[in-house]
């Protein structure tokens, strides 16, 4: 590839419009952001422009500390359970056949083509008392107490009870994984396509068992596509605001809801700002320690 | 809230609406303000969905040959994020009381000139809204329609509900309650079963009434942003803390609904049609506002969307029925048990901890 800096003109040019985009739309508005965050609200709820760290004082505090922890283990255990999901479906779509190859990442990608509301607003249809999961509940239940009925006896397994399934947390996670499938399944698709092939049949000729060989040499081969698609889909189910907010009841109260509470009702956007932030801050370091331990292991595998 | 009328009759009257005024677009521009007499036949109106009549904009272009550019909010918080940074171009809007009072403060409403007003004689000489404390002498904006937040419910699954003990003392309908996803609402309701004020500011109380939410948020089933009447038509919850007119709007489709205003009282709120700070066309406006009280006009506009209207004159014109519906028009003694949302300054941040706390337990 030609140096960037053997053709400045042409680079310049070509960098423009994706510069000044990200400038105008990305930096400029952030720093606004960033400014209101150490800013404080007016009793009507005007923001005011002033250097105090009040609010991030108050982000720290124990409660918000609780809905950043509880957004964590939410987006953890939706970041587990993506992987859990999505490496065998990866692997399995990296190594079908050419023709099957397009079809079945189409179908990852498909969910992608409807807008997120609706995805999220569909698994109330699903989930609710008189959603599609309880109905097909109620058919098997009434099966068995019809077919019991059959055999002499009536009535064993009286009426059925509808199953709460949503408005609390497990309907939130189950949406999240839903959305953040897509994130993990791709990168880790991407990794274990490029995969030398030849190290597995290695692995296998040498004695190692399909097991061994997956968890020996696939999994630590496929490492950085792992990285990255753990590292898209925590950030992004970290800082969800649909899922808990539509399907959440009382208990969904993530990260981002609160942030959202404090540019809406509270008009508080001082306080937002600095909440926003804190979660930016948090990314950063955790970006920063990646690069680190990639830096290192580089250098390790140099020696 | 008022935004979710779904019954066609107000969809299609929405669009005849439009179609009427002749609204290519629902956007609008930053429009030049004219400072001189004779103004262009236009106005800009901001509104809830589905809160205007069928020919309430057909009869307005009748009479003035203005035509109406009409926009839509969806909640007080929009209205105020939108006008927050300048006025982009609206002649008309209609905020809730408090959030009239917070504009008033920050000067982002004009005075209005009565003079051009002549239909203000119409205005129910209560001083409820003649007089309204969050809006002194009407100065800067006229009522335009009025409700209740109280609780919705299905008689067949409860039995008739009527105090706020069913969800603050009472595990009766445990996992079957929704509460409004409202901070002030929901925190309201608790504060008057305490016995204390909906505006109250005093942090003890305010605490109180978080540990009572605390306390009872095992029963509550969700939290309903904007949907409460459309969870007990579909049976999800059999109680709902809602405005009276959405639980109106669904009773219309189910006869097993009943609303009402809890004995301890509830929340009363005014909408107001007020004209924003630099609206170009502030003429047009006042000409608006009176035509929306001109009685038969009013009487029209109430028969469509079924909230109750602060036109006296209008309220002798209207579906005798609608005026008999306790739902619409609550009984004196529940009103005067009830209590309008005040302004709270910094205060809000007592009611914004609590909330957080109460959503974090």
């Amino acid at each position: 590839m030609q140096d960037w800096r053997k053709n400045k003109l042409v680079f310049a040019i070509l960098m423009a419009p994706a510069t000044f985009w990200l400038v105008v739309f990305f930096t400029i508005p952030l720093a606004i952001v960033w400014v209101y965050s150490f800013g404080g609200r007016g009793p009507e709820g005007q923001t005011l422009i002033r250097f105090s760290f009040d609010n991030y004082r108050r982000a720290l505090e124990w409660i918000h500390l609780g809905i950043i922890w509880k957004s964590i283990v939410i987006a953890s255990i939706t970041t587990a359970a993506c992987l859990v999901l999505g490496f065998p479906l990866a692997l399995a779509i990296a190594f079908a056949p050419a023709r099957l190859k397009n079809v079945l990442l189409l179908l990852v990608i498909l969910p992608f083509w409807t807008n997120l509301l609706i995805r999220t607003y569909s698994w109330i249809a699903v989930l609710r008392e008189r959603g599609f999961l309880n109905f097909g509940l109620e058919w098997l239940w009434n099966q068995a107490d019809w077919t019991l009925t059959l055999f002499g006896m009536p009535d064993l397994m009286g009426d059925f009870q509808p199953l709460r399934l949503l408005y609390n947390l497990p309907a939130v996670v189950i949406a999240l994984i839903h959305v953040h499938l897509p994130f993990m399944v791709l990168p880790l698709y991407a990794t274990l396509e490029k995969l030398d092939k030849s190290f597995l049949e290695a692995s296998l000729d040498l004695g190692a068992s399909q097991w061994r060989t997956l968890f020996s040499v696939t999994v630590p081969l496929a490492m950085p596509g792992i990285a990255s698609g753990v590292l898209l889909t925590f950030i992004l189910s970290l800082g969800s605001f649909l899922a808990p907010d539509l399907l959440g009841g009382t208990e969904g109260l993530m990260i981002g809801n609160l942030i959202a509470h404090q540019f809406g009702p509270s008009r508080d956007w001082a306080f937002g700002s600095a909440l926003s932030f804190l979660i930016m801050y948090a990314t950063f370091i955790v970006l920063w320690i990646r690069s680190v331990v990639n830096a290192r292991s580089e250098a390790g595998a140099g020696l | 809230m008022r935004k979710t009328l779904i019954r066609p009759t107000s969809r299609r009257s929405l669009l005849r609406g439009l179609g009427a005024a002749g609204a290519a677009g629902v956007a609008i521009s930053i429009l030049p303000r004219r400072g001189f007499a004779a103004e262009e036949k236009k106005l800009n109106v901001y509104n809830w969905d589905t809160y205007i009549g069928e020919t309430t904009l057909q009869t307005f272009k009748e009479k003035t040959g203005i035509e109406v550019q009409y926009d839509l909010f969806a909640s007080n918080e929009e209205l105020f994020a939108k006008l927050k940074a300048g006025n982009p171009g609206y002649d008309i809007i209609v905020p809730t009381d408090y959030t009239l009072a917070d504009m008033i403060q920050l000067k982002m409403v004009e005075p209005l000139d009565h003079s051009k007003i002549p239909n203000i004689k119409n205005i129910d000489p209560d001083p409820v809204f003649s007089n309204p404390s969050f809006n002194p002498g009407l100065k800067y904006g006229l009522p335009y329609m009025w409700g209740t937040v109280g609780f919705g419910y299905r008689p067949s699954k409860t039995g008739e509900i009527d105090s706020l003990a069913a969800i603050f003392d009472s595990d009766k309908y445990s996992g079957r309650i929704a509460l409004l996803d409202d901070q002030r609402s929901a925190l309201g309701f608790a504060l008057k079963f305490l016995g204390y004020s909906i505006n109250s500011t005093n942090p003890d109380e305010v605490a109180k009434a978080r540990d009572l939410l605390i306390k009872q948020k095992k029963h509550i089933k969700t939290l309903a942003g904007d949907n409460g009447q459309d969870l007990l038509l579909s049976g999800e919850v059999d109680v709902t803390m809602e405005y009276n007119g959405d639980i109106v709007q669904v009773q219309a489709e189910d006869e097993d609904i009943a609303y009402v205003v809890p004995k301890e009282g509830g929340i009363v709120w005014i909408d107001n049609l007020a004209i924003p700070t630099g609206a170009p066309h502030p003429g047009n406006a006042h000409a608006f506002i009176n035509h929306i009280h001109d009685p038969e006009v009013n009487a029209e506009l109430t028969n469509t969307i079924q909230y109750a209207t602060p036109n006296a004159a209008g309220r002798k014109l209207i579906n005798p029925d609608d005026l008999k519906n306790p739902a619409i028009y609550p009984p004196a003694e529940v009103i005067s048990k009830s209590e309008s949302f005040a302004p709270l300054g910094d205060a809000l941040r007592l009611y914004d901890e609590a909330w957080t706390a109460f959503k974090a337990a």
